[in-house]
C-alpha cells in the first residue's frame, strides 16, 4: 500500500523534498516504515531518535498500524515562538 | 488567516495585530488581561541575525494550538484564550507568537499564559530557521516530550522492541 510523507524543518533541506510517496507492505506500522526510510535515506539515521511522527495530524507511537493514503509526518523538534 | 474551528487559535502571514486580538477577548467580568509576546531577537548565542523564518505543519499546528486552548480553559480558572502564531519571513523586533488570556484574577492568568507558551514551544510543529551574515540554520527545538518522542526505538542504540510500549499515543 502506498502512504505519504511528509518532511519539515531541516528534514526537508536533509532529504531534498517537502512530501514523498512510499509503499510499504500491508500492516506495516510507523517503526517498519522508518527502518525503510533509514534504509533508503541514511542521512535522517542521526535525526530519527529526536524526531516525533504524526498520523494524520496526530502525534502517534511507533507501533501505531497504518492504513493506505495515511499522511505520517516527521517532525523535528519544534522551535514555535521565540525564546 | 487561518483559524482553527474553535477559533481560539491562528497562524497569519502578516504582522499581528495585539490591539485588535486584546479589543476582542477583553470583557466586563475580567480583572485581568495577561499578554505574551515572543519577539524575534537580534542575536543567538553573540551571532548577529538578520531575520527569521518560520514554517508549520498548517493544519495540525493550528489543531494543536486549539488543543491547547481548550485544555487551559479547562484546567486554569481562566475565561477566554487567544492564540496568534505568524508564518513566513519575520524582521528583528516583530513578534513571532502572541498568547493572550483573559480571566477573573491575575494569578491564574498569568500560569496558564506560562503554560501555554511552555507548551506550544515543546508540542506545536513550528520551526524556524536563523539567517546569518554567513549562512542560516534551523534553530534546534526543544526536545519532544517523553510521550511523543521516537527515542531510541529505531536506528543507532536502539535497546529493541521493548522501548516501544514507552511510545503511548498522545491524549
Amino acid at each position: 500500500m502506498r502512504v505519504q510523507v511528509l518532511f519539515f524543518g531541516m528534514l526537508k533541506d536533509v532529504t531534498g523534498k517537502s512530501s514523498a510517496a512510499f509503499d510499504v507492505r500491508d500492516g506495516a506500522t510507523i517503526s517498519d516504515l522508518l527502518l525503510d526510510l533509514e534504509a533508503i535515506i541514511p542521512a535522517i539515521k542521526k535525526s530519527l531518535p529526536s524526531l516525533a511522527i504524526a498520523v494524520n495530524r496526530e502525534y502517534a507511537g511507533a507501533e501505531t498500524k497504518l492504513k493506505p493514503e495515511d499522511e505520517i509526518a516527521l517532525l523535528p523538534p519544534v522551535s514555535g515562538g521565540s525564546r | 488567516v487561518k483559524s482553527a474551528r474553535g477559533s481560539h487559535a491562528s497562524m497569519v502571514g502578516s504582522p499581528i495585530d495585539l490591539a485588535s486580538v486584546l479589543g476582542k477577548i477583553r470583557r466586563g467580568e475580567d480583572g485581568a488581561v495577561v499578554t505574551f509576546e515572543g519577539v524575534v531577537r537580534n542575536q543567538t548565542r553573540g551571532r548577529k541575525t538578520l531575520y527569521l523564518e518560520y514554517e508549520a505543519y498548517e493544519e495540525m499546528a493550528l489543531r494543536q494550538m486549539e488543543g491547547l486552548a481548550e485544555q487551559a480553559l479547562r484546567e486554569f480558572a481562566i475565561r477566554e484564550v487567544a492564540m496568534v502564531h505568524r508564518l513566513g519571513r519575520l524582521e528583528i523586533g516583530e513578534t513571532s507568537v502572541l498568547i493572550v488570556v483573559a480571566s477573573a484574577h491575575r494569578a491564574a492568568g498569568f500560569e496558564a499564559c506560562r503554560w501555554l507558551i511552555d507548551t506550544l514551544k515543546r508540542t506545536v510543529p513550528i520551526w524556524k530557521k536563523e539567517y546569518f551574515e554567513d549562512g542560516a540554520v534551523w534553530a534546534d527545538g526543544e526536545p519532544f516530550p517523553g510521550d511523543i518522542s521516537v527515542g531510541n526505538l529505531t536506528g543507532a542504540g536502539s535497546t529493541g522492541p521493548g522501548d516501544a510500549s514507552k511510545l503511548g499515543v498522545r491524549d
